[in-house]
């Protein structure tokens, strides 16, 4: 099977959150409590253990391409809708103790619900922050990439929802092209801050759910170099052996005197 | 009547709505506050929210990574004690607190799992890439090889002499000390790689300061069980020195990453702990050293100094996950 990946175009989103509760709807989601945030108009706030869209509404002091400014100086409303990036090297999948967590034959990072007990390993070894774990239930939850709708040939329930194809779905070399000729696109018509998000020189090497976005990542709360944490695990085990010998010396030293 | 007084109360409703509306809330400014805080690009998070999930590991866990650094370092004491042949009773005392601490272990860790009767999930698979995987065969294989070298020292005690039962009990104690040193760093190593910043920011500091931390208290429950010989007093000012020290590179370093270790309420329990770890412990067996008080205050000292130690540090992971601004100005620098 191809490899699936998702094109998310913050510069077509129009924040309706047709995703967001497609999602909801498709995986039977539990709601996240009814509080307002006052985060311009998103009350969702992150992506978590029952939310597997997010959509991000910024509020940037800055022009549009290359709108006018008005009375009030430069003004944008940008939205993204956010989701799991089902990472190349996945931080989740490497971490989890159960092998609840596994890779699906169309590259998509699955928990497998019947497996995971539910350890919390996983929330603190996302660099994304996305994964977590649902209280009522004891496990731990993410986007599924919509498996179920893809082994039945249908398209995730997010992309299909979405109203101005902001979300795109399907092969990732594909979008991955594509997502480069929009970003070109954008710039040529003015807006310079155009870029793709897919953080492919880091040990993450790479997402299957990248973005194009306007400005910084870290407006979007994305990470500018996430790390894969097994990437700290050879200085971590080195410090720990060499520590280890030393304190076996001390012992040793200390009942032989 | 009702309808006919509405429009009123409707137009002074919406007034007092128009003022409050006029005035930011307090909770509004803190977010402005937070938000405008520039990372290193100048650019801003988004409203301060985190980006990253913080842990959700609850009181058991740093309560286990304390039980294990002191079974898994009794355990190598008794296998030294052993090998220059010390007091038998020592031996025995450092092979019950391995054996009872690596009991307690699996208890506090399924505790903690949002499905406990899923606990042998944990033994599904073996995987050298995750940290907790490896720490569960740790725990399992310890807790085997404790065992087998207590069983065959009380055996042994009781004055049944056999080869077997002498091969086996070095083969236990060897086993159990391998293992005790890596259940005693493994979680050090588990912290270390993840995603939280101050954790893996630390990855290289914490084993050398769970192995220290662990053999403190090992050697601080011998003495509190009595053993007040030199060895355990050596171990002692070896353990509260290299806290000291820790604790003093602690302080003296100050990057933004490590800022959950110096503010708010991580940051107080870790300078709690590293003092009652480090320079109490240290100066309470330099001056009172010699007489029995002074050693079990030391050995008290350094065994809540550790605990708190191992709390702060899981706290401090909460407070590194809640700050975007953090995050993103390290990788940034990188």
């Amino acid at each position: 099977m191809p490899i699936s990946a998702f094109l998310t175009d913050a510069s077509l989103c129009i924040g309706c959150k047709a995703c967001e509760v497609a999602c909801k709807e498709w995986n039977e989601l539990p709601d996240d409590g009814f509080s307002w945030s006052g985060h311009s108009y998103d009350n969702t706030r992150a992506l978590g253990a029952s939310t597997w869209r997010h959509v991000l509404f910024l509020e940037q002091k800055q022009s549009m391409g290359s709108q006018l400014a008005g009375i009030n100086g430069p003004f944008r409303w940008q939205f993204l809708s956010d989701v799991c990036k089902h990472c190349a090297n996945a931080g989740c999948l490497e971490a989890c103790p159960t092998g609840s967590i596994v890779r699906t034959e169309v590259g998509s990072v699955f928990v497998q619900p019947d497996i995971c007990n539910g350890c919390g390993y996983c929330v603190v070894s996302c660099p994304f922050g996305v994964i977590d774990k649902l209280p009522e239930d004891g496990r731990a939850f993410k986007c599924t990439f919509c498996y179920d709708r893809q082994k039945a040939g249908l398209i995730p329930a997010c992309a299909k929802a979405c109203p101005t194809e902001s979300i795109q779905f399907g092969d990732l070399e594909v979008l991955r092209q594509r997502g480069k000729k929009r970003v070109q696109d954008l710039q040529e018509r003015g807006y310079s801050d155009a870029r793709i998000y897919d953080p492919q020189d880091t040990s993450v090497g790479g997402i299957h759910a990248f973005s194009v976005i306007l400005g910084e990542p870290e407006a979007y709360n994305l990470p500018p170099a996430p790390e894969v944490p097994t990437a700290y695990l050879k200085s971590a085990w080195t410090s720990a052996f060499i520590s280890a010998a030393i304190i076996f010396a001390i012992v040793c030293a200390a009942f032989a005197l | 009547m009702k309808t006919a007084a509405k429009p009123k109360m409707t137009e002074e409703r919406l007034e007092e709505i128009r003022k409050a509306a006029s005035e930011p809330t307090k909770e509004a400014l803190a977010t402005q506050e937070s938000t405008r805080k520039p990372s290193a690009q100048g650019e801003q998070s988004y409203y301060g929210l985190p980006a990253l999930k913080a842990p959700v590991w609850t009181w058991e866990v740093p309560l286990y990574f304390f039980l294990g650094g002191i079974a898994g370092l009794s355990a190598c004491v008794a296998f030294v004690a052993q090998s220059f042949r010390s007091d038998p009773g020592l031996i025995r005392v450092s092979l019950w607190a391995a054996l009872l601490g690596a009991a307690m272990c699996p208890v506090l860790l399924i505790a903690d799992l949002g499905r406990p009767t899923r606990f042998l999930n944990m033994l599904r698979v073996f995987k050298l890439r995750s940290a907790m995987s490896l720490g569960a065969w740790i725990l399992a294989a310890f807790s085997g090889c404790a065992f087998v070298a207590l069983f065959c020292f009380e055996l042994l005690l009781r004055g049944f002499t056999n080869p077997l039962l002498t091969s086996l009990l070095w083969l236990g104690l060897t086993s159990a000390a391998a293992t005790g040193l890596l259940l005693a760093s493994y979680t050090a190593v588990l912290v270390g790689a993840t995603a939280i910043p101050v954790w893996s920011e630390n990855r290289k500091l914490l084993p050398t300061h769970f192995l220290t931390s662990g053999l403190g208290c090992s050697a601080g429950i011998l003495e509190l069980a009595g053993f007040l010989i030199p060895a355990t007093q050596i171990l002692g000012f070896a353990a509260s020195g290299i806290e000291t020290v820790i604790e003093i590179f602690l302080e003296v370093r100050k990057r933004p990453v490590d800022a959950p270790l110096h503010h708010g309420r991580s940051g107080t329990t870790l300078r709690i702990a590293g003092l009652l770890e480090g320079p109490a412990a240290l100066l309470l067996r330099v001056f009172w050293g010699s007489v029995p008080a002074g050693r079990y205050a030391a050995a008290s000292c350094f065994l809540i100094g550790a605990l708190l130690s191992r709390y702060a540090w899981i706290w401090a992971g909460r407070g590194s996950a809640s700050d975007p601004n953090a995050l993103f100005h390290l990788q940034r620098k990188a």
